[in-house]
C-alpha cells in the first residue's frame, strides 16, 4: 500500500500560505517561464553530484537525513520526505498544506488510473461503504480540484472522480468535469454516483451537456427489489431515483455503468438482480460485479457483509452468464482466480488500483499471478479460506501442447 | 449491525401496506401451474393457489412470489413506483416497429420460373415475357411508393417466380433505389429470394457489388430435394448445392441463406433435413409450415398432414438440433429462436407473421408484376387463386395513401387486432403470437378466425409452451436457448 500523504512533515521555508496545487518536475533544465509553478523533485543521491537549479517555487527531496538537507536545499522552501514517497515522479500533482505541513497526492502520471475525491458528502449511506461520508464544509475541495486539473498530464489514461457523493456538488461537478473536457479530451473520465441527482431532469441536461468525449458515470444497483437496495444504501426512496436517473442519463445518451458490490445482503438475489438489468437496462454501458473491500463502513458491518466468494459463485457464474447471453458487457473486478469458477475468468479484471493492490504470501508460488486481481490491501482482516496457488503442474499439459504442435 | 445502521425490517415496513396489480393476462401451462404474461411481455409461472393468492391481494410480501412478481412487474407496491416507468419503457420498445411502419417491401419482377414446384402458389412455366414480367414503368411507381414508408430501415427483396429469369428489371430497382437512397439515407438492403440454378459469376458479382443477399430454398436431402421442386433435367438439389458454394465464394458465408418448404414427404425426415444443412455448414434452420396458400390448396398438398403432425415433425427436429448443440455444433433453430427473443428482451422480433396488429401493410407490402399491390405474399398467393381480398390497390391508379388507408388493408387490421378478438385479447400467449387475418381468412373464411380449430393458435401455443418447459426444466437446454437470443 502507498502512503499518499500525510502531515507534520519536514518543512523548511516554507510560508505559511494558503493550500495550493503543484506538479513536480524532475527536469533541472525546466525553462524558466514554468518554474514558478513547479516543484522541483530529487532523490537524496542526486543532490550532492549537481547543484540544485533556481527559481522552482518548491523543492521536494526524497530519502536522505534530514539535517543534510538544510544544507543542500540552503534557504530554499523545501520539503523532505522518506523513501515511502519514492514513487513520485515527474508531472505528478501534490496538494501543499503549509500551516499543517502537509500534503496529498492528487495524481500520478505513473498510475494508469488515478482517482479523485470530490467531496466527502454523501445522501446515501451504503453499508459497506469504503469512504465514509462526513457531514463537513468541504467546498474548497472543488477549488482545488479546479487548479489541479489543468496540470494533469493531457496523455492520463483515466481518471475517476469518487465521493461521497460528487452529484451533490450540483454545478461544481459540471465545472469539474468542464474543466476536463477543455483539459483533458482524451481522457477517460469515469465518475461514481449513488445516480439519484439524476432523477431531476435539469441536471442531467446539464450534465449531458457537457459533452466530454470519453466520460462514463458508474452507478449502484444493489438489488432488483427496492427495499433490499434501499437497505443496503441506508436511504428510503433511493431505488427509485437511482434507476430514474439512469433512464434520464441514457435517454440523453450518456455512458452509465451499473456497479454492484457483492456481499451477505446482496448475493442472492444476484441472478435475479442480472434478469432485471436485461429487460430493463439493457442499454447501459457496463456491469461491474464487485467484491468486497474491507475497508470504512465494512468493518463494524462485517458480520452482516461478509460471505466467502467461494461460497457465491452459483449465484455470480448463473448472474454473470445471463448477462453476456444478452451481450452486456460485464466484468468481475475484486476477485481472485483461486476462488472464481473457471468460467468465470474470461470476465475478471485487474481492477484493484495499484497503491492498494496486494497478494497474500500463498500467492508468491501461484502461476496465474500475474494475470490475477490480487487483493485491496484491507483484505488482511478477512479474506476467503479457498485461497490456493495454481501450481506449475497444473500447467503442463499445456506447455506440452504447445511443444507438440508442428 | 453498528447502531447507526436501519436494520432491513426499517425499509421493508411499507410491504405491509398491500399492493396493486399491474395489467397481465394468465393461462394455464400445464394440470399444475399458470403462466402470466404482462405488457411488456415478460412472463412467470405460477401454481394455482399462488395465483389465487396474487389475485387476491393475500400474497405474502416476504415470500419467493411476492419478489418476483414485484420485480418482474406485475404488482406495484408503495416501497417503489418506478416499476410504472420501467413498464412502459418496455412497452414504447416492444412497440416501436410499429412507429417505424413498412420495413420490407417484395417486389415480384417475374412469375416465370423453370421450375414447377407442386406446393408453390404462383409460378408460371412461360416464355411470354411480356404477359409475367414486371415493367421498368411498374418498378419506377412501386419504388415511389417503396420510400413513401417512413421505415428507417428499407428491405427490398425479390421474390418469384424466379427472379433472376428478370435480372434487368432487378438490376434497375436496385440502381434507382441506391439513387433515391442518396437523399433518403435509409438503412437500405436488398435480397433475392432465387433458386440458385441459373445463378452465375456474373449476377453473383453485381450482388457482391450492391451488397445484395442471396436467399435460396432447400428442401434437405437430393431425393426429397428433387422430389418436391422438379425442373427441367431434375437437377434441382445439385444446382442449388453449387450455386450456394458459388455465392458463398463471392458474396461471404454469411450473404447466403437457405429456407427449407416442409411437405407431407419431409415430415418424417426431419433429422435428415437438419443434416443436410449442417452438411452444407449452414448455423441455422428455419423449420416452416407448410403454408395454406394457392396451389399448396388446390393440390390437397396442405390437407395432406395437420398441425399436429407438423408438430411432431418440429419437436423431433428441435430435440436433434439441441442434440447437436449439447455435441458442440452451434445451430439455431429460427423459429424458436424468434419466440425466445420475444419471451426473453425487450425487443420484438420483425417477423411479419408473429406481430399483433398484423404485419399486413404495414409491415410488409407486395408489389406483384402487373403492378397490383398486396397486403402480403400470402395475399398475392390467394390473388393468384382468384380471390382478392387482400389486394389493396395498383401502382398506377392509386396513390399511397389510397392504398394505405385502403378498407382492404385496415379492415383486416382491425379485426384481427388480438386485443379485442374472442379468447386472444385474455390469452397470456398472446405476446408471443400474432394477428393472422390472411391465414385465417384462407383457413377459416374470415380475418378472425375461430381460435379452437385455428392450426395458427395451436402451433403457436404448443411451440411456446414447449419452450417454456423447456428452459425451466433443462438447464442445458436453458444455456443454448439462450444463446439464439436476437440481440
Amino acid at each position: 500500500m502507498l502512503t499518499l500523504g500525510g502531515e507534520s512533515l519536514t518543512f523548511r521555508n516554507v510560508r505559511d500560505e494558503p493550500p495550493f496545487v503543484i506538479r513536480l518536475s524532475d527536469n533541472p533544465s525546466l525553462p524558466r517561464p514554468l518554474r514558478p509553478e513547479s516543484a522541483f523533485l530529487f532523490r537524496e543521491a542526486q543532490a550532492n553530484a549537481t547543484e540544485l537549479p533556481d527559481g522552482f517555487r518548491l523543492y521536494v527531496q526524497i530519502g536522505g537525513r534530514v539535517e543534510g538537507a538544510e544544507e543542500r536545499t540552503q534557504d530554499r522552501p523545501s520539503i523532505v520526505l522518506s523513501t515511502a514517497y519514492n514513487y513520485l515522479g515527474d508531472g505528478d500533482v501534490l496538494r501543499i498544506v503549509p500551516h499543517r505541513r502537509g500534503l496529498r497526492v492528487l495524481f500520478r502520471r505513473s498510475a494508469n488510473h488515478n482517482s479523485i475525491l470530490l467531496t466527502e458528502q454523501c445522501n446515501n449511506y451504503c453499508l459497506m461503504c469504503s469512504q465514509p461520508p462526513k457531514r463537513i464544509d468541504d467546498s474548497w475541495i472543488i477549488n482545488q480540484v479546479l487548479q489541479a486539473i489543468p496540470l494533469i498530464d493531457s496523455a492520463a489514461k483515466e481518471i475517476t472522480f469518487t465521493g461521497g457523493e460528487p452529484t451533490l456538488l450540483g454545478d461544481d461537478l459540471i465545472r469539474v468535469l468542464s474543466a476536463c473536457k477543455s483539459w483533458l479530451p482524451r481522457t477517460a473520465i469515469h465518475v461514481l454516483s449513488n445516480g439519484r441527482r439524476y432523477a431531476d431532469p435539469a441536471f442531467a441536461d446539464a450534465y449531458a451537456q457537457v459533452q466530454h468525449p470519453d466520460l462514463m458515470v458508474g452507478i449502484p444497483v444493489y438489488s432488483d427489489l427496492s427495499s433490499i437496495h434501499d437497505y443496503v444504501v441506508q436511504a428510503d426512496g433511493a431505488f427509485d431515483e437511482t434507476i430514474r436517473g439512469i433512464l434520464n442519463l441514457k435517454v440523453r445518451h450518456q455512458r452509465v455503468e451499473v456497479r454492484v458490490v457483492i456481499h451477505k445482503q446482496t448475493y442472492e438475489r444476484l441472478p435475479q438482480l442480472a434478469e432485471f438489468l436485461v429487460r430493463n437496462l439493457l442499454f447501459v454501458d457496463h456491469v461491474a460485479l464487485m467484491g468486497l473491500e474491507i475497508t470504512g463502513f465494512t468493518r463494524p458491518n462485517l458480520a452482516d457483509l461478509w460471505i466467502d466468494p467461494f461460497d457465491y459463485q452459483k449465484e455470480l457464474e448463473s448472474a454473470v452468464h445471463k448477462l453476456a447471453s444478452y451481450k452486456m458487457n460485464v466484468s468481475i473486478y475484486n476477485h481472485q482466480l483461486c476462488v472464481l469458477d473457471s468460467r468465470l475468468w474470461p470476465y475478471a479484471r485487474k481492477s484493484i488500483s495499484d497503491w492498494k493492490n496486494e497478494y497474500l504470501p500463498e500467492c508468491l508460488s501461484c502461476t496465474k499471478r500475474s494475470d490475477c486481481g490480487g487483493f485491496f490491501s484491507s483484505a488482511r482482516l478477512r479474506y476467503s479460506d479457498h485461497i490456493a496457488p495454481f501450481s506449475a503442474r497444473a500447467l503442463q499439459p499445456e506447455v506440452m501442447l504447445l511443444g507438440a504442435s508442428p | 449491525m453498528a447502531t447507526k445502521f436501519e436494520r432491513r425490517e426499517h425499509f421493508e415496513a411499507s410491504l405491509g401496506n398491500g399492493y396493486r396489480l399491474l395489467p397481465f393476462s394468465f393461462s394455464p401451462l400445464n394440470d399444475r401451474d399458470y403462466i402470466l404474461t404482462n405488457q411488456a411481455g415478460q412472463y412467470t409461472l405460477l401454481d394455482r393457489p399462488t395465483l389465487e393468492d396474487l389475485v387476491r391481494h393475500r400474497l405474502e410480501p416476504r415470500s419467493d412470489a411476492y419478489a418476483t412478481l414485484k420485480s418482474q412487474h406485475f404488482l406495484l407496491d408503495s416501497d417503489s413506483n418506478v416499476a410504472v416507468d420501467l413498464l412502459a419503457l418496455k412497452v414504447r420498445t416492444k412497440n416501436s416497429q410499429f412507429t417505424n411502419f413498412t420495413g420490407l417491401h417484395i417486389f415480384v419482377p417475374t412469375l416465370r420460373c423453370e421450375h414447377s414446384c407442386p406446393y408453390c402458389q404462383v409460378s408460371r412455366q412461360s416464355d411470354d415475357k411480356t404477359a409475367f414480367d414486371m415493367s421498368f414503368e411498374t418498378a419506377n411507381r412501386s419504388l415511389g411508393m417503396v420510400f413513401r414508408s417512413p421505415s428507417p430501415a428499407i428491405k427490398i427483396e425479390f421474390q418469384g417466380g424466379e427472379p433472376m429469369l428478370n435480372f434487368e428489371l432487378i438490376r434497375h430497382i436496385v440502381v434507382c433505389a441506391e439513387r433515391i437512397n442518396q437523399i433518403e439515407h435509409r438503412n437500405l438492403q436488398f435480397v433475392i429470394a432465387t433458386n440458385l440454378a441459373l445463378v452465375n459469376d456474373d449476377v453473383l458479382s453485381y450482388c457482391k457489388a450492391h451488397d445484395i443477399l442471396i436467399s435460396t430454398s432447400l428442401d434437405g436431402p437430393k431425393d426429397l430435394h428433387n422430389r418436391n421442386r422438379p425442373r427441367p433435367g431434375g437437377d434441382s438439389y445439385e444446382r442449388t448445392v453449387a450455386g450456394i458454394a458459388k455465392a458463398r465464394d463471392i458474396l461471404g458465408r454469411d450473404r447466403v441463406s437457405a429456407l427449407m418448404t416442409t411437405t407431407e414427404a419431409s415430415l418424417g425426415r426431419v433429422v435428415e433435413i437438419i443434416d443436410e444443412y449442417v452438411r452444407l455448414n449452414f448455423d441455422r434452420i428455419f423449420l416452416r409450415p407448410l403454408s395454406p396458400y394457392g396451389f399448396a390448396i388446390k393440390t390437397k398438398s396442405y390437407q395432406a398432414y395437420d398441425a399436429d403432425d407438423w408438430l411432431d415433425f418440429y419437436f423431433c427436429g428441435l430435440k436433434y438440433i439441441l442434440q447437436l448443440n449439447r455435441d458442440g455444433l452451434y445451430f439455431v433453430e429460427h423459429y424458436a429462436s424468434i419466440i425466445l427473443s420475444r419471451m426473453l428482451t425487450p425487443f420484438e422480433s420483425g417477423f411479419v407473421d408473429l406481430r399483433n396488429p398484423a404485419g399486413i401493410g404495414i409491415g410488409a407490402l407486395v408489389y406483384n408484376y402487373d403492378g397490383e399491390v398486396y397486403a402480403s405474399d400470402e395475399g398475392r398467393m390467394l390473388a393468384e387463386m382468384h380471390d382478392k381480398t387482400f389486394r389493396l390497390g395498383n401502382v398506377h391508379e392509386n396513390t399511397w395513401e389510397e392504398i394505405m388507408t385502403s378498407s382492404a388493408l385496415l379492415d383486416p387490421l382491425e379485426q384481427s387486432f388480438a386485443g379485442s378478438v374472442p379468447m386472444c385479447f385474455e390469452c397470456a400467449y398472446q405476446p408471443y403470437c400474432g394477428a393472422e387475418p390472411v391465414f385465417h381468412y384462407a383457413t377459416q373464411g374470415d380475418f378472425v378466425g375461430h381460435k379452437p380449430s385455428s392450426a395458427f393458435c395451436h402451433r403457436n401455443m404448443a411451440i411456446t409452451r414447449h419452450l417454456i418447459e423447456l428452459l425451466r426444466t433443462d438447464e442445458d437446454a436453458n444455456r443454448i436457448l439462450m444463446s439464439w437470443l436476437r440481440i
